[in-house]
C-alpha cells in the first residue's frame, strides 16, 4: 500500500516516474499552456507505473469512449481522480477507483441529465435554511450537480494549496485524509452547499463507477464485480439459489447479456 | 379550452393494482372502461435485459416523472415544507403502464384480524386510556372475516406462491402456488427462530414458483431467480403485476382502452356526483374532459388525496380542531430511525446472496399486531421479522461492521471482505396514526401546470422508536443464534426525527374507510360517502398501516370496491352501506 500510495503521490524525492512530474521538470505547467494532448492519458500512465502490465495493455486498446466530457479544467479532474482513489484505493483485493475508471464514469455522468438534475423537481423557492434538515442534502442545493462538483472540488483542491501548499492530488496520503475528513464532517467551506452533502455525493458517485455496470464507462473490464464476486447481468439463478457452498461465476455484462447488434 | 369527449360508463384514473382490478371488474360485466394513466406505455418487452443497478435502483428508472410533480413534507404545522426533489432510496411512486405494481417485490402478506377492528381490541384488552389522546386509530368497519374473500380471490389473481402461516388468520383455500425453493440463509433463519421458540414460514411470494394460469385465463410464468426484481419490472413475465394480469384481462374484453400519458387534474362534479374527469397530455398540454357515469380514483395515496383535495370533495383535516376527514391518518413504514433490524457478519460463511428474487424469504408473526402482548410494551400493534434474499446488486453492497470507517482502506477492505459474508434480519413496525400526521395542499410548491403539490406533514413519536429498538433487540437474538461472528444494529437516537427520506413506496391513509361520515371518507366498498358514484381505491383508505406490506390489502379491498361498482350500476345508485352513527373518532 505505501508503495503505491508513493507512486500515487508523488512526494518529489527525485524518482516520480510519472508523466505530471516528467511535465513539471519540463517546465509545463498544469492548468497552463500544455496541450491536451499531451495531457491526456495521464491517468493511464499512473495505472501503469503501478507496475500493472494489465493496464499497459489497457492504454493500447483505451476505448475511444474514455476522454473528458464534462470536466474542462485538467486541474479539477486530478482532484477528481485523487478524490477518488482515495475514498476508494488500490489495494490488495483489488483496483480502486482511478483503475476501475470511476473519474471517467463521473465525469460522464455530469456531463448526461444527471449532471444538471434533469430528472429532479427543480421548482424554487431553494430554501437554503432547510436544506440541511434533508438527509439528501446535494438534492437541495440550488446548484445542480456539476456545479457541485466543480465547486467541491476547487475548495479541495484551494484548501490543500493553502494548508499544504501542493494541490490536492499532489498532497500525501494523509493531508488528503485531513481534507476528507473535513470535508465528511461538514467542515469545509463550500459556496454551494455544506461540504458533508458533498462529501455523500462525491463517496456515492465513486461507488457507482466503481460498481455499475462497465456500459457506463467505470468499473473497467467489471474488475470492481470480479473484486466483490458480483456475477452482474445473468439470466438466471435457479441451479445456485440452494447450494450451500459459495459459487463463483464470470460476470457478465448488459452489453453481452441484451446481445445488441 | 379542453376538449370534450365522448361520454363512457367508467373512468378509471391509475393503472396498477387497484385500478387494473376495478378495471378489469367492470369491462369483464360489460361496462365501457376508460383507464387514464399518466406515464408512458409499457409492456414486458419494456423490461427485458433492464438489469442495470444504476438505472433502475439508483436512478429510479421506473418511478414517477418528479419535473411534473413531487411531493413536500415537514414535521410540524408551524414549518415551511421542503419538496422531495429527486428520489432517494425508495422511489416514492412510479408512473407508466402497471404503475407502482411494476417494481415491486411481492410481497403478499393478509393484514390481520386484529388491524381491522384495532380499537375496539384494544379497548378490550388494554382499555381505553391505553390509547394516547392524539393517536387516532379506527375500526375499519369490516372484519377479517368479511373481507377474508377478497383475499383469496387477490391470491389466486396474482399466483401467490406460500405455505400456511402456523400463527396467522383462517383461510379458506391454500395459495394457490407453493414456495419459491429455498437458501441456505433462509434455513438457518428458520432454524434460529424454531430454536428461539418461534413459528418461521416462507414468506409469500408474488415471484411465483411455477407457471400457473389465473382464474381470468392470464398466465404468469415461473421465476428463474434472476435477482433484479424490487425497483425492476420482470423480465420474464413471473412476477404477478397488472401488465401480466388483470390488465391483460380488461383488455380481452373488448369494452377498455388504457389511455397513456393522460394527468388526470380534477374530479369533475356537480356537488353530489362525479360527472368525469378533467386530464392533460403531458406530450401536448392539450386538455381534456372525460365524462362517465362512475368515477374510480385509483393513483396510489398520493394521487388519491391530491385530487380529492384539488377537487374540493370532503372536508380537508385540521390537525388543530380535528375537524375534516381528507387528509387525515397518514402512516407509513418510515425509515430512518435506527433500531427495526440486525445484521449479522459471519467470518467462516460465504453467501451466494447476489441471488435472488424479490420475495425469496422466510418470516416469523410471533410479534405481529396482537400477537405481542402490549401490557408491558411501551408501544401499541407489534411487528413482523423477515430474512429476504433478493439479490444484492454491487452498489449497494457496502454493508461493514459498525465502527469500520465511512470510506478509504478499511472502509474498501471491510466492504470486499464481508459483501457475501453478511445476513440482516428486518422488521416491519404497525404504524399507527397521530393527528399531527396529516396530509394537505402545499401553498408554495406547484406541479408542472400549476397545481399545488401534495403536502406531508408527520413526525416520528416514542411508538416508532420504542418498537424500533425492540425489533433490533429480537433481530439481533435471532442473528446470533444464526451463528453470527459479528452482530450490529443501527442505534436509535431518541432525538431521531423523520426526514423526507423516512416516507416510502409504503404510504397511506387521508380517505380513510370506516363505518360512518363522521370519521371516515369512504365505506368498506370505498365509496365516498358524500359523493356516490366516486370511489376512491388504495391505501388512501386505510386508517393505519398494519405490521407487512400493503399491496395484497389494497388487492383485496379492489375486489370488494370492484364488487360495490357493479352492485351500484346495477341497482338504483345510493350508497352500497348504511352509514352507522358513532362515537368511535
Amino acid at each position: 500500500m505505501a508503495n503505491d500510495n508513493k507512486t500515487k503521490n508523488p512526494s518529489g524525492d527525485g524518482v516520480d516516474p510519472t508523466r505530471r512530474k516528467f511535465l513539471k521538470n519540463t517546465g509545463i505547467a498544469l492548468g497552463g499552456v500544455a496541450g491536451g494532448s499531451l495531457l491526456g492519458g495521464l491517468l493511464v500512465s499512473q495505472s501503469e507505473n503501478k507496475n500493472d502490465s494489465s493496464s499497459k495493455d489497457d492504454k493500447a486498446q483505451a476505448p475511444r469512449t474514455r476522454g473528458r466530457e464534462f470536466f474542462a479544467r485538467y486541474e479539477d479532474f486530478l482532484v477528481l481522480a485523487a478524490a477518488t482513489e482515495l475514498i476508494f484505493p488500490k489495494d490488495d483485493n483489488g483496483p480502486g477507483a482511478i483503475d476501475l475508471d470511476v473519474p471517467y464514469f463521473i465525469d460522464k455522468q455530469l456531463a448526461g441529465t444527471w449532471g444538471v438534475n434533469d430528472d429532479d423537481y427543480r421548482q424554487g423557492p431553494f430554501d437554503e435554511k432547510k436544506v440541511k434538515e434533508a438527509a439528501d442534502t446535494a438534492n437541495h442545493a440550488r446548484a445542480n450537480r456539476g456545479q457541485l462538483f466543480i465547486d467541491g472540488l476547487r475548495s479541495m483542491n484551494a484548501e490543500s494549496k493553502k494548508r499544504f501548499d501542493v494541490t490536492f492530488d499532489e498532497a500525501t496520503e494523509e493531508e488528503q485524509g485531513e481534507i476528507m475528513t473535513d470535508l465528511e464532517t461538514g467542515k469545509l467551506k463550500m459556496k454551494t452547499l455544506p461540504s458533508d452533502g458533498f462529501f455523500e455525493l462525491l463517496k456515492q458517485a465513486t461507488l457507482q463507477g466503481a460498481f455499475s455496470d462497465p456500459l457506463y464507462g467505470g468499473n473497467k473490464n467489471m474488475d470492481g464485480w470480479r473484486m466483490k464476486e458480483f456475477p452482474g447481468a445473468r439470466a438466471s439463478y435457479a441451479d445456485v439459489i440452494e447450494e450451500e457452498d459459495f459459487v463463483e461465476l464470470e460476470p457478465v455484462s448488459l452489453t453481452d447479456y441484451q446481445q445488441n447488434i | 379550452m379542453a376538449e370534450k369527449l365522448d361520454k363512457v360508463d367508467v373512468v378509471v384514473v391509475g393503472s396498477g393494482w387497484a385500478g387494473g382490478i376495478s378495471a378489469a371488474e367492470l369491462a369483464k360485466k360489460g361496462y365501457k372502461v376508460v383507464c387514464l394513466e399518466r406515464g408512458k406505455d409499457r409492456s414486458t418487452q419494456d423490461f427485458i435485459g433492464s438489469k442495470d443497478e444504476l438505472r433502475y435502483t439508483k436512478r429510479h428508472e421506473l418511478a414517477q416523472d418528479l419535473t411534473k410533480e413531487t411531493m413536500t413534507f415537514r414535521n410540524r404545522t408551524e414549518e415551511k415544507a421542503i419538496p422531495l426533489r429527486k428520489h432517494n432510496g425508495y422511489p416514492i411512486y412510479d408512473e407508466g403502464t402497471g404503475g407502482t405494481s411494476v417494481h415491486w417485490s411481492g410481497w403478499s402478506y393478509r393484514w390481520l384480524p386484529f388491524d381491522f377492528e384495532i380499537r375496539s381490541k384494544i379497548i378490550e384488552k388494554y382499555g381505553e386510556n391505553r390509547i394516547p389522546k392524539d393517536m387516532t386509530i379506527q375500526d375499519w368497519g369490516i372484519t377479517y372475516d368479511e373481507i377474508e374473500p377478497y383475499y383469496d380471490q387477490w391470491e389466486k389473481t396474482a399466483g401467490i406462491s406460500g405455505e400456511e402461516n402456523p400463527l396467522g388468520p383462517k383461510r379458506s383455500d391454500d395459495y394457490p402456488n407453493p414456495p419459491l425453493p429455498s437458501s441456505p440463509p433462509i434455513e438457518m433463519f428458520k432454524q434460529a427462530t424454531k430454536d428461539l421458540g418461534y413459528h418461521p414460514f416462507r414468506m409469500p411470494a408474488a415471484t411465483i414458483s411455477q407457471k400457473y394460469e389465473n382464474p381470468d385465463g392470464e398466465t404468469i410464468n415461473a421465476c428463474v431467480i434472476c435477482a433484479f426484481c424490487s425497483m425492476y419490472g420482470c423480465d420474464f413475465g413471473a412476477k404477478a403485476d397488472p401488465i401480466v394480469t388483470v390488465l391483460k384481462t380488461a383488455q380481452k374484453t373488448d369494452n377498455f382502452e388504457l389511455r397513456n400519458n393522460a394527468h388526470v387534474r380534477r374530479i369533475l362534479h356537480d356537488g353530489k356526483k362525479a360527472t368525469g374527469v378533467l386530464y392533460i397530455d403531458p406530450l401536448t398540454r392539450q386538455e381534456y374532459e372525460q365524462p362517465a357515469d362512475l368515477v374510480v380514483v385509483s393513483a396510489f395515496f398520493s394521487g388519491n388525496n391530491r385530487l380529492m383535495m384539488l377537487s374540493e370533495i370532503g372536508e380537508q383535516y385540521d390537525p388543530s380542531t380535528g375537524e375534516g376527514i381528507i387528509g387525515k391518518n397518514f402512516t407509513s413504514h418510515y425509515t430512518g430511525i435506527g433500531g427495526n433490524s440486525a445484521t449479522g457478519f459471519f467470518e467462516d460463511k460465504k453467501f451466494n446472496t447476489f441471488a435472488g428474487a424479490g420475495a425469496l424469504g422466510s418470516v416469523v408473526d410471533d410479534f405481529a399486531g396482537d400477537h405481542i402482548d402490549n401490557t408491558d410494551t411501551d408501544f401499541l400493534h407489534g411487528f413482523n421479522m423477515c430474512i429476504f434474499q433478493d439479490g444484492a446488486a454491487a452498489i449497494a453492497n457496502n454493508r461493514v461492521p459498525q465502527g469500520t470507517p465511512y470510506w478509504g482502506k478499511e472502509f474498501k477492505e471491510k466492504s470486499v471482505h464481508y459483501a457475501h459474508r453478511h445476513l440482516t434480519v428486518s422488521g416491519m413496525q404497525g404504524t399507527l396514526p397521530r393527528t399531527h400526521n396529516y396530509l394537505d395542499l402545499d401553498p408554495i410548491y406547484k406541479d408542472a401546470y400549476g397545481d399545488p403539490l401534495l403536502r406531508i406533514t408527520a413526525r416520528f413519536t416514542d411508538q416508532e422508536r420504542n418498537m424500533a429498538k425492540v425489533i433490533g433487540e429480537k433481530a439481533s437474538e435471532i442473528m446470533e443464534k444464526m451463528g453470527a461472528d459479528i452482530v450490529n444494529t443501527p442505534p436509535v437516537d431518541d432525538e431521531v426525527e423523520m426526514t423526507s427520506s423516512s416516507i416510502n413506496t409504503h404510504a397511506a391513509g387521508g380517505v380513510i374507510m370506516g363505518e360512518s361520515p363522521d370519521n371516515s371518507a369512504v365505506n368498506t366498498y370505498s365509496q365516498v360517502w358524500d359523493m356516490e358514484n366516486l370511489f376512491v381505491v388504495g391505501g388512501s383508505s386505510f386508517p393505519h398501516f398494519g405490521n407487512s406490506n400493503p399491496t395484497e390489502t389494497i388487492g383485496a379491498f379492489a375486489y370488494r370496491a370492484a364488487e360495490g361498482m357493479i352492485k351500484y350500476l346495477e341497482g338504483d345508485g345510493g350508497l352500497l352501506v348504511e352509514a352507522k352513527a358513532t362515537k368511535n373518532v
